[in-house]
């Protein structure tokens, strides 16, 4: 199994390891549950370095990224400026979704899903080559991701003495370099915080000054528990590459204007649209005891319509939430199939928890 | 390593049973069991006065992760369900052989206790797993 620069510290924090897509991965450091409130209370990190950097070079970099991404890079007008899209097939499937950074006008970097990294890097390749563009993973970073409302202060404290004057007025989705590390203002977990891109050698340095600063290690657990009350999908789980944009929440991330942008799978989502959209992606509330899990079946008047994509218990709610795939005119309520049970759940809006409080 | 107390019994689905004075029998699951479910936020405990054969699946338990099952260790008839469990399951974490028990069983058998593994032989079933 592959390893990241920081498997050995996780070892000797006693942390659970499990195959994460063939990395050997923390899945918690004792509990997932006070992880999961460390970092809605206050802050926590993840290692994320088996998540793959992707630097791409070339003048016609803007031009290469409006066909690739369903997202606009031309709405990033300031420098650092981050966009999170949907990388789509011709078919209009979701290949990946992704974090793209605007560096400058000849050097964008995104960040993809660690799962999907050999298929991501031969459809970037494979589309590159018109556009003469340098594609370039960044496998000599490791990855931290450091979260919670006191992220930040903590992160700078164990950054260095001038990084909270360097980086404190950074706004939210942006990306600056400081010294070796690029700091970015970005995160799965619904929480401010930072992603921290370190040269692999100084990996494990940056992690013993976080834990010194007082930053609770994580594991991937509660990552997961995270995204989901912040309502932010998962690949593979909630999209793939049958699945358009459309069908899965992420509308928001397409850019239909300019009109005359002919980005990878328009022509096919725009005549989902023409056509009617008819699956989509709703939050559910469990009214029960139970936890909901991904692929359990969803019934609305004693009819299958659709299956769990992602389910878990909230710790933040305490109680059991999950995200549908149904149909578009899915009623207020369904019943969730569970262990051969019929439990009633409610349809809510996405999503579920934000900045640590309940949205419901 | 895991926590294996010599004076109770096991079985091969990774619950533990003590013998009381009584001569009902305490059944939970293992500390090795919760490590593997991980935090554990539901439990659902057997109705007093079920009868289970030896095998029956009888509570459930769910973790952030998955659920499983608790099967019946001997045959025998539900004299009590650990009702702190509904409020506080992440007790079974905390305490799996103590405070975290589950369910306590009138065994049709006396001597059904007797035959269930040694902690000597559920040690060994644990360090298989873990190879």
């Amino acid at each position: 199994m592959k390893e990241t620069p920081l498997h050995d510290l996780h070892v000797s924090l006693n942390a659970r390891m499990v195959d994460f897509g063939g990395w050997d991965m923390p899945i918690n450091y004792g509990s997932q549950i006070d992880e999961h409130h460390v970092i809605r209370q206050d802050a926590g990190m993840f290692d994320v370095s088996h998540m793959t950097i992707v630097d791409m070079k070339g003048d016609n970099v803007k031009a290469f990224l409006q066909k690739l991404l369903a997202n606009d890079v031309a709405k990033l007008q300031r420098e650092g400026k981050a966009l999170y899209s949907c990388m789509l097939n011709e078919q209009g499937g979701v290949i990946d979704d992704l974090i793209t950074y605007y560096i400058n006008d000849t050097f964008y970097r995104t960040v993809v899903n660690a799962s999907t990294r050999e298929k991501d890097l031969a459809w970037i390749n494979k589309q590159a080559k018109a556009f003469a563009v340098e594609v370039t993973e960044r496998d000599d970073y490791a990855m931290i991701a450091v979260q919670g409302p006191n992220a930040r202060a903590k992160a700078h404290k164990a950054l260095g003495d001038d990084a909270e004057d360097k980086l404190n007025e950074m706004k939210p989705f942006f990306i600056r370099d400081y010294g070796d590390i690029a700091v970015a203002r970005t995160g799965y977990t619904g929480e401010d915080g930072y992603e921290i891109m370190v040269p692999e050698k100084d990996a494990s340095a940056l992690w013993t000054r976080l834990l010194e600063a007082e930053v609770k290690p994580c594991g991937l657990g509660a990552r997961d528990t995270l995204r989901l009350e912040a309502g932010m999908n998962l690949y593979g789980s909630d999209m793939d590459e049958t699945i358009s944009p459309l069908e899965c929440g992420l509308n928001w991330t397409v850019a239909w204007e300019p009109t005359e942008r002919d980005f990878i799978g328009r022509t096919a989502i725009t005549k989902q649209k023409e056509q009617g959209v008819q699956r989509k992606l709703v939050g559910l509330v469990l009214e029960g005891k139970g936890v909901i899990r991904n692929h359990q079946k969803i019934f609305s008047n004693g009819e299958e319509v659709g299956e769990v994509t992602s389910g878990s218990f909230s710790p933040t709610l305490s109680q059991a939430i999950a995200f549908a795939r149904v149909p578009k005119d899915m009623p207020d309520t369904c019943q969730i199939e569970m262990r051969g049970k019929q439990i009633e759940a409610s349809v809510v809006k996405i999503p579920f928890v934000r900045n640590g409080k309940s949205c419901l | 390593m895991s926590n294996i107390p010599t004076e109770l019994r096991y079985t091969k689905s990774h619950e533990w049973v003590r013998l009381e004075e009584d001569g009902t029998l305490t059944v939970g699951i293992t500390d090795h069991a919760q490590a593997l479910l991980g935090d554990l936020v539901f439990v659902e405990t057997p109705e007093v006065e079920d009868t289970f054969t030896s095998g029956d699946d009888c509570a459930v338990i769910e973790s952030v992760k998955a659920a499983s099952d608790v099967y019946s260790p001997v045959d025998g008839e539900v004299v009590e369900g650990n009702e702190a469990l509904a409020d506080a399951p992440e007790i079974i974490n905390h305490d799996a052989y103590g405070d975290g028990w589950i369910f306590k069983l009138k065994p049709e058998d006396d001597g059904a206790f007797s035959e269930l593994l040694s902690s000597d032989e559920y040690a060994e079933i644990v360090a298989e797993e873990d190879h």
